[in-house]
């Protein structure tokens, strides 16, 4: 049995998004700038993808741009807007919990002379309203804060915070990286006072090396790309219409199920965690302290301790059953530092390198989760008994 | 501007009536080494000498980068070779060779001719004198210095005519295939990769065993191990390595015996597994990284109790070398970048804070007998689901 629990890597491609590509890829493979009929057929699907979009986020079609990917959007987003407001003022916000990509970036915008200032989070991983306050400034032209953790599942108060930010300083830009949430909640952007929002294809069981990246109409970014001007000036490089098409047909399929999935993979993840439970010695990250169901945080992540077991081993064993996990986030993975997250939380030394993170898609089944399960009652206490001794 | 190479070895050429053996090794070396390289070439020996000539079109460069790495080359010489026209046209092209190698000219020189071709109309002496006057006619600024030139201009009428006067350094050492076959123990880190470079260096053919401990270990390091070896085929040519899983014989030390000699009693297990393949595959020895006191199962104690398991004789080409000589060997043959790689390998996973670094053969030997009931059977089936892959 082939059990894959690592959702939040990547998902496994929606048989319609991968027959919708096969078909423009093999067919209608036309470059949307081409003034002939077979270019005009491509852009149709970019107008596909640009409509869907706006219909799911409730926004302007003019006020989506395609990316390679999150990374490239959240790159965009704070680059872009670092770049365009300096004038304005040279201070951004950000969590220590955020997914390298927005991190990192906001490490190099640093060595440009720019200030950033990282907001610590609780032992669940949520932000504190106060914090963020405080950390406003009248030089702050951006805020900057994901929507769901990648390997905790915490959702952190976007909609308040979105609010909280335009109260304080209605020049100040509110980016949120939403790789982890898009498709597993529905998000707003004008609702929610955000202006730029990032998503990704290849989390929503679209392909990889597309991304989206909103940006509110009115919002002031400079464009990190220059090249043939395609997408009005903003982000230059042949359009990626397969990618487009794929990424809109998936989210278009996500959320015409959005209900039933959502409400599934809760029951999914409270099942699974009951069953985790009756393991000893292990602890459940991230979760709200009143809602032990694991509702209040994201559906499809549940991140695990296991003491006295390296995060490693375990999931090596679990592979040999067939069953793919992650050891902290995939991203951290092959790294040998600990994840920033996980010590943001504030979680024991010990178990830092113990730490398991499961993912569900909408094809989790519950005899997947049973499967996985006896699995790891197997498994943990033979692991538990051959360690290094100390 | 160079169409050809003449290889110049120095060991081979004295190895007496066998030579040719050397010779021919070489020659099957270097095509071998060709093969990866764009374009064709002729590589043939004549009188002593190994050419390399190069058909048409081919990447200079590379084919010196691939030269570099054939062990028995001590030296690459960079060859124009012509046509013979008459000696007018070969002192102009020697005039021209000058101009094109050396674009700083405020040197001395010495011509070299040698004739191969007996019935040249012209004598050695008077063609080093007439080319030496070209060239000093062409450059004033040039003069000759027969003791020690700075630049010694090489001149060889065989069916053709050869130029040149430059050697690239190559890597010594006698080619592979001369020498045998050994069996390496590689584990993922600095040093085995640079122990079978150095074996392969002295014309030994080279097989490899890693031994993988899944789940403790994954894929990924043993990706790695298959990448090194990929490194140390560069040199040594193809490199059959057996992937033993050694899960099970090291999970059961780990019940039975005292967990400060889990390391050593691992290793003697590894020297018999690796044995036992090396006999059956046609090796003579054991090629280890080992360096003394680099860590505890390195110890000369700790040799004495790994190494009285085997019967073939161990090679440690490293024992006397520190760290950061090795370190130096290794990103000089590309493994370096490939050895640091993060995962874990089966040595360290279960490795105890205080391992024994001053062993006992006898308590050693005895603990080894807490294994008896299991050890055999489990010896046996690992050796029985060994996977080979072929690195080339």
């Amino acid at each position: 049995m082939e059990v894959y629990l690592d959702n939040s890597a990547t998902t496994r491609v929606f048989p319609e998004v991968a027959e919708l590509m096969t078909k423009i890829m093999c067919v209608d493979y036309g470059n949307p700038s081409s003034l002939h009929r077979k270019g005009i057929q491509a852009e149709r699907y970019l107008r596909y993808g640009m409509e869907t979009f706006a219909r799911i986020l409730k926004v302007n079609e003019k006020e989506i741009y395609f990316t390679s990917g999150g990374t490239e959007s959240d790159n965009m987003a704070l680059t872009g807007c670092a770049l365009a407001n300096s004038r304005k003022g040279n201070h951004l916000i950000t969590t220590q919990v955020e997914h390298p990509a927005v991190l990192n970036t906001m490490r190099h915008l640093e060595s440009l002379g720019y200030r950033v200032t990282y907001l610590p989070v609780d032992a669940h991983g949520s932000i504190s309203l106060d914090d963020l306050q405080r950390a406003m400034t009248a030089n702050t032209i951006l805020v900057s804060i994901m929507h769901t953790n990648n390997e905790i599942g915490t959702l952190q108060p976007i909609a308040e915070a979105g609010a909280l930010v335009k109260r304080m300083n209605p020049y100040t830009l509110f980016h949120v990286d939403a790789v982890q949430g898009f498709g597993k909640d529905r998000i707003y952007p004008k609702k929610m006072g955000i202006d730029l929002l990032s998503a990704s294809g290849h989390k929503i069981h679209g392909p990889k090396g597309i991304g989206l990246l909103y940006i509110g109409d009115g919002v002031k970014i400079q464009p990190i790309l220059h090249g043939g001007g395609q997408q009005k000036n903003m982000r230059s490089g042949t359009d990626n219409v397969p990618g487009v098409a794929g990424f809109a047909k998936a989210a278009e399929l996500l959320y015409d199920h959005y209900e039933e999935d959502r409400k599934r993979m809760y029951q999914c993840k409270s099942y699974f965690m009951d069953g985790v439970r009756k393991i000893d010695g292990i602890r459940i990250n991230g979760l709200l302290p009143d809602r032990s169901d694991g509702t209040g945080t994201a559906p499809h992540i549940v991140s695990v301790s296991v003491r006295g077991v390296r995060s490693e081993v375990l999931l090596h064993a679990l592979e040999e059953d067939g069953i793919y996990v992650s050891a902290g986030s995939a991203c951290a993975a092959r790294k040998p530092q600990p994840s920033a997250t996980l010590k943001a939380i504030g979680i024991e030394k010990e178990l830092l390198d113990s730490t398991i993170r499961f993912s569900f898609s909408v094809y989790t089944t519950k005899e997947e989760l049973d499967y996985t399960l006896r699995a790891m009652y197997d498994k943990i206490p033979m692991l538990r008994k051959y360690t290094r001794r100390r | 501007m160079f169409t050809a190479f003449l290889i110049k070895y120095a060991e081979i050429g004295i190895k007496g009536k066998n030579r040719y053996l050397f010779e021919d090794a070489l020659v099957h070396q270097i095509k071998f080494a060709l093969k990866k390289c764009e374009g064709s070439f002729l590589i043939h020996k004549s009188q002593g000498r190994i050419y390399v000539e190069s058909q048409g079109e081919f990447d200079y460069d590379e084919t010196v980068a691939h030269l570099k790495r054939v062990f028995g080359i001590s030296g690459i010489c960079p060859v124009v070779y012509e046509e013979d026209e008459g000696f007018e046209k070969l002192c102009d092209r020697v005039v021209r060779y000058v101009a094109e190698v050396y674009p700083d000219r405020n040197k001395t020189f010495k011509v070299h001719a040698r004739r191969a071709r007996k019935d040249y109309p012209k004598e050695s002496m008077e063609i080093n004198a007439q080319v030496g006057e070209a060239v000093l006619n062409a450059y004033p600024e040039m003069s000759v210095d027969v003791h020690e030139p700075e630049i010694l201009l090489n001149i060889e009428i065989r069916e053709k005519i050869y130029i040149y006067s430059e050697t690239i350094p190559g890597p010594g050492g006698m080619p592979v295939g001369t020498g045998g076959k050994a069996m390496l123990l590689l584990s993922g880190g600095i040093d085995s990769p640079v122990a079978g470079y150095m074996i392969a260096k002295r014309g030994v053919k080279i097989d490899a065993v890693y031994f993988h401990a899944p789940p403790y270990t994954s894929d990924r390091a043993k990706q790695k191990v298959v990448d090194l070896a990929r490194v140390v085929s560069a040199y040594a040519g193809p490199v059959w390595l057996h992937v033993v899983n050694f899960t099970d014989i090291q999970l059961y030390i780990y019940d039975k015996c005292p967990h400060e000699e889990l390391t050593v009693i691992m290793r003697r297990y590894m020297m018999r597994i690796a044995e036992q393949i090396a006999k059956e595959t046609g090796c003579l020895g054991l090629v280890t990284g080992e360096s003394i006191g680099q860590v505890a199962s390195q110890t000369m104690h700790s040799l004495i109790v790994t190494n009285e398991v085997c019967e073939l004789p161990v090679y440690r080409p490293l024992i006397g070398f520190d760290k950061m000589e090795i370190v130096e060997v290794s990103g000089k043959i590309g493994a370096f970048e490939t050895s640091i790689l993060p995962y874990e390998d089966c040595c360290t996973i279960f490795v105890a804070k205080h391992p024994v670094t001053k062993p006992n053969v006898n308590v050693i030997r005895r603990h080894e007998h807490n294994l008896d009931e299991k050890i055999d059977e489990l010896v046996r089936t690992a050796l029985e689901t060994k996977e080979l892959i072929v690195v080339e």
